[in-house]
C-alpha cells in the first residue's frame, strides 16, 4: 500500500502476506512507523485519500466450511481454487464496503474514549450498530440484541449500564462497550489495535481472557495488533514482526518469542523490561523514516550481526523452521 | 546510597470537590492523595507504582508545589517548602526537577529546543548572558544524545524519545539533587523507552541524582528501582526493597498486579 508524501511514494505496508483461519489469533507486532495500524485500516477500507493498494486481500465466504482466510500480498494473482462467495477487500466498492465493515469484519481501538460518542447512552450505541446492518429490525428485538451483545462482552448489569454515558463507564467498561458494539452483528474477524494498551494491567487481564473466550466461542478470527511481547505471549497462537513496512519474522508465537531468528526481533526481547532486573538492551539507532530507507535490508544500519550482503538487497522472507520465517540473509 | 534523606514528606493530602459522577460511590469529596509520608535517600532510585487513579501523579506534583497540598509537610535541603514563597521558593525548586511523561505535551511548540533547555538558566541564572546560556544547552544536548543543530530546531521535528530526551536536558540543566520522573517511558516505543532508561541510568551516576519515578508499569521500575512504593486509592500500601518487594510481596493487592503482568516466557 502506498502513499504520497512530498517526498515521493511511501509504502507504509509492503508485500505482506498473512493468513488468519477461524479462531486463530494473529499477533502483529512493530514499533511506531511499522506500518501495522496502516495495514488494518487497509483491512477495513479506511484509507486516507490517495493510497493505492495492491494485491489481494481474501476474506472468505460462509460457503467455506472452516478456514477464512485473510491473505494480503503484493504481486500476481493468488494461486488456488476459489470456493464461491469470498470477497476480495482490495477491490470493494464503498458500498460494497459498508455491508463488509462491521457486519464481517470489526475493529477497535485503543482509545475507547474517542470511539464512543459522549453524547449518546451506551445501549443506543450498540444498537446503532446493530440497526446499521439490519435496518427492518423491530425495536424490540434490538433491545434485546444489544443486551445479549453486552452481555457476551462480560458487561455486568447490562440494562444499568445501557442507559449510561461513556463518561460514567470506567476504561475496562468503555472497552467491553466497544467490543460489543464491534461483534453485535457477528463478524468473522476482529481487528484490535493496541485494545490494551491504555488500560490498567488488571483490566488488560480481564479484556485479554474475554478476547480469548470470545475467539473460542464464535470462532472469531482476530488479528491483535500489539507492541508489547507479553501480550503477544497471552493471546497470539501465532505473531507477525513488522519493521519499515515489511514483515520480517513470523512463525507460532510461542517459538518466535523462544527463539526469534530475526535480529530486530531478538533486539526487541532484549529491550523488553521484566519483573526481573536483568540487562535491558536497548537497539541502538532509531526507526528510518520511509522516505530514506537503506537499499538493502532496512534494519542492516542498526543490526550488530550485519554482513555486506545486507545492504545489497531486501532480504526475501526464508523458513527457519517448520513454524518460523524470518527475513534475514542469516538464515 | 548513604542512608541521608534527602526528601522528606510528611501527611501529604489533596482532595477534589466531585461533580456528578453517579456511579462513584462516597461523599462530595474525591481524595487523591490521603496523608502520605515519605523519605527519599540521597542516590536512590524511588519507584512509585499503581494504576490509574491512584493518586501517584497528583503526588508527584505536590512534591514540587506544582499542586498544592491541603495539608503535609515537605522536607527539602532543610527547609519545610510549604512554608516558603516566591524567591525562597525559587532558590529551593532548584534543587528539585520533573520530567513529564508526554513528550508531545511538554515542550512549548513554539519555542526553539535551545530556548527550552536554556529556559531554567534564564530564570535562575540571570548573569549568563544568552550566548553562554546556549553554551550550557548544546553541550546539555550533547550528553543526551541529541546534536548541536537541535538548538535551532523546533519540537514537532523531533520524535517521542527525542523529545523526552530534550525534556531530560532540560530537567538537568540545573544540576538538581532531585528529579521526579512522571511516567518518562510510558509513551514511548519499546526500543526507545530502553534507550531513555539507559540514559537515565546513566545520568544518574554521572550527575549524582536521586529519582522518584512513577509508573504504572511493573517490568520498567523492576529494571530501575532501588525501592518500590504501590499506591492504591490515595495511600502507599506497600513500601520496602525493589527486589524484595518483586519476589516477595506481602499485601495481596501487589500480587495481583504482579500476577496481571502479561510475562514473556523465559528462555
Amino acid at each position: 500500500m502506498e502513499l504520497p508524501t512530498a517526498q515521493g511514494w511511501v509504502r507504509p505496508v509492503n508485500e505482506v502476506s498473512l493468513q488468519i483461519g477461524a479462531g486463530e489469533c494473529l499477533g502483529l507486532v512493530g514499533e511506531s512507523g511499522s506500518g501495522k495500524t496502516m495495514f488494518s485500516l487497509a483491512l477495513m477500507g479506511l484509507l486516507p485519500l490517495g493510497a493505492r493498494v495492491n494485491g489481494d486481500a481474501w476474506l472468505e465466504g460462509e460457503a467455506t466450511a472452516d478456514n477464512k482466510k485473510i491473505q494480503n500480498q503484493d504481486g500476481p494473482g493468488r494461486v488456488g481454487a476459489a470456493t464461491s462467495t469470498r470477497k476480495n477487500l482490495t477491490t470493494l466498492t464503498e458500498a460494497e464496503w459498508r455491508v463488509v465493515r462491521g457486519q464481517q469484519i470489526a475493529m477497535i481501538f485503543q482509545e475507547p474514549m474517542t470511539s464512543l460518542n459522549p453524547v449518546m447512552r451506551v445501549g443506543e450505541q450498540v444498537e446503532e450498530a446493530i440497526s446499521a446492518h439490519q435496518p427492518k429490525i423491530s425495536k424490540a428485538m434490538l433491545r434485546e440484541r444489544a443486551i445479549a451483545a453486552m452481555r457476551q462482552a462480560a458487561l455486568g448489569e447490562p440494562e444499568r449500564r445501557a442507559e449510561q454515558y461513556p463518561h460514567q463507564l470506567s476504561g475496562g467498561l468503555r472497552q467491553r462497550a466497544m467490543i460489543a458494539m464491534a461483534l453485535a452483528s457477528g463478524p468473522r474477524l476482529l481487528i484490535a489495535d493496541e485494545p490494551t494498551t491504555a488500560l490498567d494491567v488488571t483490566v488488560q487481564k480481564e479484556i485479554l481472557q474475554l478476547l480469548q473466550k470470545l475467539r473460542r466461542e464464535l470462532r472469531l478470527g482476530l488479528l491483535f495488533i500489539t507492541h508489547d511481547l507479553g501480550v503477544v505471549a497471552q493471546i497470539a497462537d501465532r505473531v507477525a514482526v513488522m519493521y519499515a513496512g515489511r514483515i520480517v519474522e513470523e512463525g507460532s508465537a510461542a517459538q518466535v518469542l523462544a527463539t526469534p531468528r530475526h535480529p530486530y526481533t531478538q533486539g526487541l526481547l532484549a529491550a523488553s523490561p521484566r519483573l526481573e532486573r536483568g540487562k535491558l538492551t536497548p537497539i541502538p539507532g532509531s526507526v528510518p523514516q520511509l522516505t530514506a530507507l537503506p537499499p538493502g535490508c532496512a534494519f542492516e544500519p542498526r543490526c550488530s550481526l550485519r554482513r555486506s550482503d545486507c545492504s545489497i538487497a531486501v532480504p526475501e522472507l526464508r523458513k527457519a523452521s517448520a513454524q518460523q520465517a524470518a527475513r534475514c540473509v542469516l538464515i | 546510597m548513604n542512608g541521608e534523606k534527602l526528601l522528606t514528606a510528611r501527611g501529604l493530602t489533596k482532595s477534589y470537590a466531585r461533580s456528578g459522577a453517579e456511579d462513584l460511590a462516597g461523599g462530595a469529596r474525591f481524595v487523591a492523595v490521603d496523608g502520605v509520608g515519605l523519605h527519599v535517600y540521597t542516590g536512590e532510585t524511588l519507584a512509585i507504582v499503581g494504576e490509574s487513579g491512584c493518586g501517584k501523579t497528583t503526588l508527584a506534583r505536590m512534591l514540587l508545589r506544582l499542586i498544592e497540598p491541603d495539608a503535609g509537610e515537605i522536607q527539602f535541603g532543610g527547609q519545610d517548602l510549604l512554608r516558603l514563597s516566591g524567591e525562597e521558593l525559587r532558590q529551593a525548586r532548584r534543587g528539585m526537577q520533573m520530567i513529564f511523561q508526554d513528550p508531545f505535551a511538554s515542550l512549548n511548540p513554539r519555542m526553539r529546543v535551545g530556548e527550552i533547555v536554556a529556559e531554567p538558566l534564564a530564570i535562575h541564572e540571570p548573569k549568563l548572558s544568552k550566548n553562554e546560556r546556549m553554551e550550557v544547552a548544546e553541550a546539555m544536548l550533547q550528553r543526551v544524545g541529541l546534536e548541536s543543530n537541535a538548538l535551532k530546531r523546533y519540537p514537532h521535528e523531533f520524535s517521542g524519545g527525542q523529545r523526552q530526551r530534550i525534556g531530560i536536558a532540560r530537567a538537568l540543566i540545573l544540576r538538581p539533587k532531585l528529579v521526579i520522573a512522571d511516567e518518562p517511558v510510558s509513551a514511548l516505543d519499546v526500543s526507545v523507552a530502553a534507550q531513555v532508561l539507559l540514559l537515565l541510568q546513566e545520568l544518574q551516576g554521572e550527575f549524582g541524582l536521586t529519582y522518584v519515578f512513577i509508573s504504572h508499569s511493573l517490568p520498567v521500575v523492576a529494571q530501575i528501582a532501588t525501592r518500590i512504593a504501590v499506591m492504591r486509592a490515595g495511600k502507599f500500601i506497600e513500601l520496602g526493597d525493589a527486589e524484595q518487594l518483586l519476589r516477595q510481596p506481602t499485601q495481596q493487592y501487589t500480587k495481583d498486579l504482579l500476577a496481571a503482568v502479561p510475562e514473556i516466557p523465559v528462555r
